[in-house]
């Protein structure tokens, strides 16, 4: 039983049940939902779709796990998506032969440059000014989508240089793309952290900045350059974001994406009071919404009736990470059981 | 003690400096811009603003958020154009279920928030996404309110000098801030809240109604949100899932333009009026201007929100500098200090 104590109380278990429980409650009633097909060579399947359109957020989750472990959070990152996309789709250009204005990887540099300067913005206000990050980030969140569209003139970008399509319309040995640039980007991240000392140190940052301090850890230059990498995966996820339409709508770009980021961190049991992080879990948290999505359209639900079902499964999930809410159904149970 | 006040209220007396520079600015540079009309319109024009943003400065001086209040908002109105439209129901009884659905999902949140110790922000996040959804099971397409109260409603002028007039939902708004402002000064209520965002340990430790108090503030945030939403329907005369998607975070900035530190405690409803002021008259500005897209209204929101907490941070660390005058000086540089 010892084990199975062990198992339930990590903090990534639950993530991984209410994912497998979707999973199995679509292949019972979601007919063909497990279904992976080979068409021209790629696979086709909802599963590969979860995959294929999760990416975004996966890299937004990976980026704001280690904001949230620093006790921090990055309420930005969808307009840093919309300035990305605006960025590459401005130095790529509009044109209809499909040349680019500039070589498409430096269109590409160009856009993530930006996105890494607007994500040391942030870090310089939350860890420089020590602004509290829900509003150093707020500021760029009003101001964010307003820049991206002076980048197009307010215009809704086409773009028809093809090579660019492949990003987030490609696909790579059956599988798409952006699931390759997802992968590599949380390996790389993962050994970061946990194959150096920084994920501890982000971790101390987040438990207690003070105490992290004066352990020697220079506290402020860790929040400095979480954020900064947050900005660098929103500016990648903006670059998948921009391929996959092949459009640039600085109003609509990464609308909510800060929210569905936020939900996946804390869906793979990330807390938002700081310290531990699972990287892991946020991508499984990305998945899980994902998943819910696709099941919600799948019963035919109206797309724009689906956050319902969202919330439900948000406060759900929050109760039962919440101590106090287990401890009351501890009791109850505790209870019960001395009455019978 | 006195000192203290107005160091505290410092940042309410630079919005209001912002705003008289701003909207005398607009006066020299454009012709009509000067009117007793064109201040009223502040009032008409941001009315649901208002009515969140007086919701939004309780919650926020007790140390929470609520990022709901927008859907809400979208929410009421689409129920209110539901039952009236479609229902035939009269408007006195649609009036007060709505609020009374918008109170009643704001002390949900509030009783999830307190009994179990859910980050407000998460809790909220989610009541944004159950009423935007909510919205769309209620009606996917916009609903045109022709209920011939409301319609007379919504053309109703007051008139106050001469022939400048308040609209109804306008008078609405001014009686919310009248009574907010009262209910945070002179209320157990209000000072309770202030007690709770200055140390929730130590309201708890001086017998403060504390649990009762956060559920009721969140309850009072709904309110606000399905009153702003009624507000908001007879400003359209109509129900949209889409109303107020982003209004949250231009509550929660107005707030905090007005002085209302995000970390609790201290705030002033006063101050949130000018924040709403500064943020209508910057878009007057822009429209007045004529040739700079509205997107320069966020970026220059967004350049205000920055300058405000820098401006609050600033006072602070002052006011921290001073607080530990004395053998124990914090070392420079005293570490990023987290929310």
């Amino acid at each position: 039983m010892s084990w199975w104590k062990s198992l339930s109380r990590s903090n990534i278990f639950w993530a991984l049940v209410a994912l497998a429980a979707l999973l199995v409650f679509n292949l019972f009633f979601t007919p063909n939902f497990m279904r992976v097909t080979i068409r021209e060579g790629h696979l086709y399947g909802n599963l590969i779709d979860i995959l294929k359109n999760g990416a975004p957020i996966m890299l937004l989750a990976i980026g704001m796990t280690l904001v949230i472990a620093t006790k921090g959070i990055d309420i930005s990152v969808g307009s840093v998506v919309a300035i990305s996309a605006g960025a590459v789709a401005v130095l790529i250009g509009g044109d209809l032969a499909g040349n680019p204005k500039y070589p498409i990887l430096v269109a590409m540099a160009g856009a993530l440059l930006v996105s890494v300067l607007a994500g040391m913005w942030n870090g310089m206000l939350v860890s420089r000014i020590g602004m509290q990050p829900i509003i150093a980030t707020l500021v760029l969140f009003v101001a964010g989508r307003g820049v991206a569209m002076l980048f197009t003139n307010s215009l809704q970008l086409w773009l028809y240089a093809k090579p660019f399509a492949i990003l987030g319309q490609g696909y790579v040995l059956g599988f798409p793309f952006d699931i390759y640039i997802v992968g590599f980007i949380l390996l790389v991240t993962y050994l970061f952290t946990r194959r150096t000392a920084v994920g501890m140190f982000i971790e101390a940052v987040g438990i207690n900045p003070t105490a992290a301090r004066f352990s020697g850890i220079n506290a402020r230059n860790i929040i400095f350059w979480v954020y900064t990498f947050s900005g660098l995966c929103a500016g990648i996820a903006g670059l998948i974001v921009c391929s996959t339409v092949m459009n640039a709508d600085g109003n609509n770009a990464g609308r909510l994406f800060e929210l569905d980021a936020i939900l996946a961190v804390v869906l793979g049991g990330t807390s938002m009071n700081g310290g531990k992080f699972y990287l892991l879990g946020s991508i499984i948290g990305a998945l899980i919404i994902q998943t819910l999505t696709v099941t919600i359209y799948a019963f035919g639900v109206p797309a724009d009736a689906a956050p319902v079902v969202k919330a439900l499964v948000v406060w759900a999930f929050s109760l039962m990470q919440s101590p106090r809410f287990r401890l009351t159904i501890a009791q109850a149970f505790n209870r019960g059981r001395v009455a019978a | 003690m006195k000192r203290m006040a107005g160091f505290r209220n410092l940042p309410m007396f630079v919005t209001l400096g912002l705003f008289i520079v701003m909207f005398g600015t607009g006066s020299i540079a454009f012709p009509g811009f000067f009117s007793v009309q064109n201040f009223l319109n502040l009032f008409i024009d941001n009315s649901f603003l208002l009515i969140l943003a007086v919701g939004m400065t309780f919650v926020i001086i007790s140390g929470g958020i609520d990022l709901s209040v927008g859907s809400v908002l979208a929410l009421s109105g689409m129920v209110t154009a539901k039952l009236l439209e479609q229902v035939h129901m009269s408007p006195l009884l649609v009036i007060p279920i709505v609020l009374a659905m918008g109170t009643a999902l704001g002390l949900f949140m509030g009783y999830l928030i307190q009994t179990f110790e859910l980050p407000p922000f998460i809790v909220t996040l989610a009541g944004l996404y159950l009423a935007r959804g909510l919205c769309y099971i209620v009606n996917l397409f916009t609903i045109a309110v022709t209920n011939p109260y409301f319609v007379a409603a919504a053309h109703a002028q007051v008139f106050i000098i001469g022939t400048s007039f308040l609209s109804p939902g306008a008078i609405v708004a001014i009686v919310v801030v009248l009574v907010g402002f009262f209910v945070s000064r002179y209320t157990k209520f209000g000072r309770t809240v202030f007690a709770i965002g200055g140390s929730e340990q130590s309201a708890i430790l001086m017998g403060l109604p504390v649990a009762r108090t956060k559920i009721a503030i969140y309850g009072l945030s709904g309110f606000c949100a399905a009153l702003a939403g009624l507000v908001f329907t007879l400003y359209t005369l109509s129900g949209y899932g889409l109303n107020g998607s982003g209004m949250e975070l231009d509550t929660i900035a107005t707030v905090v333009i007005g002085g209302t530190l995000l970390t609790g405690g201290v705030g002033n409803i006063f101050g949130t009026v000018l924040g709403v002021f500064v943020y209508g008259t910057i878009q007057t500005l822009i429209v007045f201007q004529g040739t700079l897209n509205s997107w320069w209204t966020r970026i220059a929101i967004g350049f205000l929100v920055f300058v405000f907490c820098l401006l609050q941070r600033l006072f602070e660390s002052r006011k921290a500098r001073a607080a530990v005058r004395g053998p124990l000086t914090q070392p420079a540089g005293a570490g990023a200090s987290q929310g």
